[in-house]
């Protein structure tokens, strides 16, 4: 079964760019290491880091069909940061991962513990049997 | 001499699969360095065989090649540890094809089922072992038929070999006792292929490969080889009599048709004989398994002409027969439905109540999509509507959702008129 995990930006003024250069460091280590554990472990569908939210704009149909864009947003609006997709046995270790990712270290080397969205992807088969 | 590749070429070299590598893993005694050679035999055989013709013995052709990469293997070795000498030229002696050809064993292929559904493997490890070892299908194919990218498949593959090789399993078959835990497990995985093949060829997954018809082919196999066991045979029934109403059961616009609006002269005859056939022999036998009881109660499904005249009495003995010998939750949510189709949808939802507390089902979106049903029997429409809206929110399937928003929908339209 396949499962997205959400990361969100961290507070304003708290994110990585903030950081000390060993701490900076010290995160990307963990996550690169992290994917490279997931994809040994043959569970890794796919994983993407997002540009930052000052990047962001959110795009409507206008008249015509023709997009409005609305951005930049203040720096308190929470993004999403990045997700993975992973398809593991069961939704326990689907969890397991986004405890994973929710304690990389943040500054100090302290566990960030951030939320961890944890979603089923529809990818169910209709039981038609058993 | 050699004869040109046509459309069951590619047929007949995943056949040999099993074979060849049952043969080569026995001679080298080493499972996992046996597949990787097989599987570049294979490639060669699809890069070469198109070009140059199908040789005159094909199978031997696969296990020269195949033997012909292990020795490399062996040889680099030894060198690299400068001893074992004795293995090397054991190894040499025995890498001639007429001799290779004596020395075939069916059993290897059933060795080989036994091996990839190992206990100690997860479910996927042991379904992308089990397709690649014994249904000689690549890593791409099968990447491609979950949706995942081939090196994640690799690496499952991969690491599925190396649990195997952990575990030091023998490569010979299991004694009557390992057998009696093993072949369910091994059914089991079989089972789990056929199901996920028949639940993504809806839809948008139409292209990707048929996982149903490779969980037949295999089951077939595996008929063949234990031609005595009831429930290797009742599997076999049972994915025969559920894929013969492949056509009816999806609509022009990929939405789910249930069982009793299915156009049933879509229905494949052949399949529905031939499984009718096999669960007859099988029945016949001394134990019924949950297999071949499963199977009967999609024979009593198929065996009806039209929705109405199936025989529900029927059904309700053969799910409370399935109680006793294998019992579940989900068993006794399909034997309420079967329970209200005899005794009327109070009974019904009186044998729903009791599952209310288990835990199995806690949150699980069949039990509110099967008391939405009975609900709407009843004629208590609103409350209907409130289960199958639940049931849409919890489903991961698709067609599923899509199929319990439109009852949800269609019962909301007709309380307003």
């Amino acid at each position: 079964m396949k499962y997205i995990l959400m990361m969100n930006t961290m507070r304003a003024g708290r994110g990585v760019p903030q950081w000390a250069q060993k701490d900076r460091q010290a995160h990307i280590a963990f996550m690169i290491g992290l994917n490279k554990e997931l994809r040994q472990s043959g569970e890794l569908v796919s994983a993407e880091g997002l540009s930052f939210p000052d990047q962001a704009k959110l795009v409507r149909a206008g008249k015509d069909g023709v997009p409005i864009t609305d951005g930049v947003f203040p720096e308190s609006k929470e993004f999403l940061a990045g997700y993975w997709i992973v398809d593991v046995d069961s939704p326990e270790r689907a969890d397991a991962i986004a405890a994973q990712v929710s304690g990389a270290p943040g500054p100090g080397g302290v566990p960030l513990n951030m939320p961890i969205e944890v979603r089923p992807i529809m990818s169910g088969p209709p039981p038609e049997m058993l | 001499m050699t004869k040109p590749w046509d459309t069951t070429s590619e047929h007949l070299l995943r056949e040999f699969a099993p074979q060849v590598l049952g043969s080569v893993a026995r001679r080298f005694r080493d499972f996992s360095s046996a597949e990787d050679a097989v599987q570049e035999a294979m490639i060669a055989a699809f890069t070469q065989w198109p070009q140059e013709g199908v040789p005159e013995n094909p199978r031997g052709w696969l296990i020269q090649v195949a033997s012909r990469r292990m020795t490399d293997r062996v040889r680099s070795e030894v060198a690299r540890r400068q001893r074992e000498t004795a293995v090397a030229s054991d190894v040499e002696a025995t890498a001639h094809v007429d001799e290779i050809e004596c020395d075939m064993d069916p059993d290897d292929t059933l060795i080989l089922l036994f091996m990839c559904c190992h206990p100690a493997l997860t479910s996927s490890s042991a379904i992308a072992l089990t397709l690649r070892a014994v249904g000689g299908l690549t890593t791409a194919e099968i990447a491609n038929a979950f949706l995942v990218p081939e090196a994640t498949m690799a690496q499952r593959i991969s690491r599925a070999k190396q649990t195997i090789k952990a575990s030091g399993v023998p490569f010979r078959l299991p004694s009557p006792q390992e057998r009696a835990v093993r072949l369910p497990a091994a059914l089991h995985v079989l089972y789990l292929i056929f199901n996920e093949g028949y639940a993504s060829s809806i839809g948008a997954h139409l292209q990707r490969l048929d996982l149903a018809r490779e969980a037949i082919r295999l089951t077939r196999d595996a008929k063949a080889l234990i031609p005595e066991d009831g429930e290797v045979a009742g599997l076999l029934a049972l994915m025969l009599l559920t894929d013969a109403r492949r056509a009816a059961r999806t609509g022009p616009d990929e939405e789910l048709i249930p069982l009793d609006k299915q156009d049933r002269t879509l229905w494949d005859r052949a399949e529905i004989s031939e499984g009718i056939e096999l669960l007859t022999a099988a029945l016949s036998k001394r134990s019924v398994g949950p297999y071949q009881l499963q199977a009967a109660i999609a024979a009593v499904h198929d065996e009806a002409a039209r929705a109405e005249d199936t025989d529900w009495p029927q059904i309700l003995a053969l799910y409370e027969l399935l109680k006793r010998v294998s019992p579940s939750p989900m068993v006794t949510l399909n034997h309420a439905i079967a329970a209200a189709m005899v005794h009327g949808p109070s009974k019904g939802l009186e044998l729903l109540r009791t599952l209310d507390t288990d835990a199995r089902l806690a949150g699980h979106y069949r039990l509110d999509a099967v008391r939405a049903h009975l609900l709407e029997m009843v004629g208590d429409y609103e409350i209907a509507i409130k289960h199958y809206r639940i049931a849409a929110s919890r489903t991961t399937s698709i067609p599923e959702q899509n199929y319990l928003m439109t009852q949800a929908a269609r019962l909301a339209e007709r309380k307003l008129s």
